[in-house]
């Protein structure tokens, strides 16, 4: 049974991985697309805690890192999804459970994991890019993100208690 | 209420169960260690770093799903001008737009095929550029701008006689080049990423320099050009076509690229720095070709160089 979720976790990302990269690119906003797989990421720190998360997080950032069209230096969506996935699990056992706080967490993950991104590019160079150049990116992101959490959001918390519903509640 | 009682549990609780609470320590370091490991396996490897074929691996595999999910959506992307137009206006407007293209491009390049001629070395550059064809291929796949890097994915790979360094090209002019293939998809570097660099020529005055891309999409897709001899000051609204590179790798030569929209000088050292205009529109992309040598076998036409299909 192990196999058959893991086999369903691969697929909830790749799913959002190749919307992100071949279907929102047709309304992309200064060829930024909202962040399918960072949300898939905080959907299961919500449901399944940090721990599932932060796995999940590299599993799905060295696959952003991989897959084509990618061409930065490999393992810095891995590095963002990771801290996201750690952080958004944390924030999860705090918050009272409202849409509020669901809209607060994906944006905070949203900045988190660009910024992680963003700031990782600036140490190694790749590329050379200017702060506000960085800043605005990050921040129509972070919209776009906010955007498409209601339609994402709740399904793949679904799905993801669906998978395991015994780790999902106490 | 029963679900927001239900969420309450989920949620708000201060449960403890395993995989919950606090991530043991050790997989915290473990999986940031992995992460690092990774960055630095990539980034002192450069071009043959130990990632790149599993980087071809992972093309391999979702190269083809990126092209079926392209290949599903671009009816419905479509969908919006069947309201705007009918049929046979958009298929009107479709060819005028090619002819428009084709004009543009002569009018472009005019000045560079007078001065080429002026020079006298219309010979070489003419068998140059007679032995190549195109290989037609579509868009599947755009790089998304929070990863900072200009790419994209087309439809056409190793079968269709793809290889890196080849040029890549669309009715307005130069796109960019390939990087990487698989069987059936490529990875092409777009002429406006922060890595990319082209040899440029001004058309009027031949002046060569390097074309350096800043890396942003949207409006500001724009390219800069420092010319190598820096007391020429270029022209606004001058042509810039590729310089050419030792036999078309990367760049063919004679490719329209750009218009010169803004001239800097630096009084300091006083060079000059010039800001183009790429002729492509980056943000809608669709149709490109790859240039290949003439008689590159291929799975799908091939465009030669006298327009004709085979």
């Amino acid at each position: 049974m192990t196999s058959v979720r893991a086999l369903l976790a691969v697929a909830a990302v790749s799913l959002a991985l190749v919307l992100q990269v071949s279907v929102f690119s047709y309304v992309s906003w200064q060829g930024v697309v909202p962040n399918l797989v960072l949300l898939v990421v905080v959907g299961a720190a919500l449901v399944r805690g940090s721990q599932f998360a932060m796995l999940l997080g590299f599993g799905a950032g060295v696959l952003l890192d991989l897959a084509p069209p990618a061409d930065h230096v490999a393992g810095r969506w891995a590095l963002a999804l990771v801290v996201v996935g750690y952080v958004a699990g944390r924030v999860a056992l705090d918050i009272k459970p409202t849409v509020t706080a669901a809209l607060a967490t994906v944006a905070a993950s949203s900045f988190l994991g660009t910024s992680v991104f963003a700031l990782s590019g600036l140490l190694l160079r790749d590329p050379p890019l200017t702060v506000p150049d960085l800043l605005q990116v990050v921040g129509i992101s972070v919209v776009w993100d906010l955007v498409l959490t209601p339609f994402v959001l709740p399904l793949v918390m679904v799905m993801f208690q669906r998978l395991e519903p015994e780790r999902a509640m106490p | 209420m029963a679900l927001d009682h239900h969420r309450e549990r989920r949620w708000g609780s201060a449960d403890r169960t395993p995989g919950r609470g606090q991530p043991p320590r050790a997989l915290v370091v473990a999986l940031l260690l992995a992460c690092a490991t990774l960055i630095t396996l990539d980034y002192h490897g450069g071009s043959d770093s130990p990632v790149e074929p599993v980087r071809r691996a992972m093309g391999e595999v979702y190269g083809p799903v990126e092209v079926t999910a392209a290949a599903v959506v671009r009816p419905v992307a479509a969908i919006p001008r069947w309201f705007t137009t009918h049929d046979s206006m958009r298929s009107e407007i479709d060819d005028l737009e090619a002819e428009n293209a084709a004009l543009r491009q002569q009018v472009n390049t005019a000045g560079y095929d007078r001065n080429k001629l002026a020079e006298y070395d219309g010979l070489t550059a003419a068998a140059g550029t007679l032995g190549y064809a195109l290989v037609p291929a579509r868009v599947v796949g755009m790089g998304p701008s929070q990863s900072f890097s200009s790419t994209v994915t087309i439809d056409a790979g190793a079968r269709s006689g793809l290889r890196p360094d080849m040029t890549v090209v669309n009715n307005d002019g130069l796109v960019g080049r390939i990087l990487r293939v698989t069987a059936t998809t490529a990875t092409v570097l777009l002429l406006i990423d922060a890595d990319s660099v082209v040899g440029g020529r001004v058309g009027e005055s031949m002046e060569i320099g390097m074309l350096h891309g800043r890396g942003v999409l949207g409006d500001e897709g724009r390219l800069d050009l420092d010319l190598i001899d820096e007391s020429v000051v270029p022209r606004k609204f001058d042509t810039v076509v590729t310089w050419g590179s030792e036999s078309g790798a990367p760049y063919v030569a004679g490719v329209p690229v750009g218009r010169i929209s803004t001239v800097f000088s630096n009084l300091r050292d006083s060079s000059q720095r010039a800001v183009i205009e790429p002729f492509v529109d980056f943000g809608a992309l669709d149709l490109v070709g790859v240039v290949v040598p003439s008689g590159t076998s291929s799975d799908r036409a091939v465009i030669e160089a006298d327009g004709s299909l085979r």
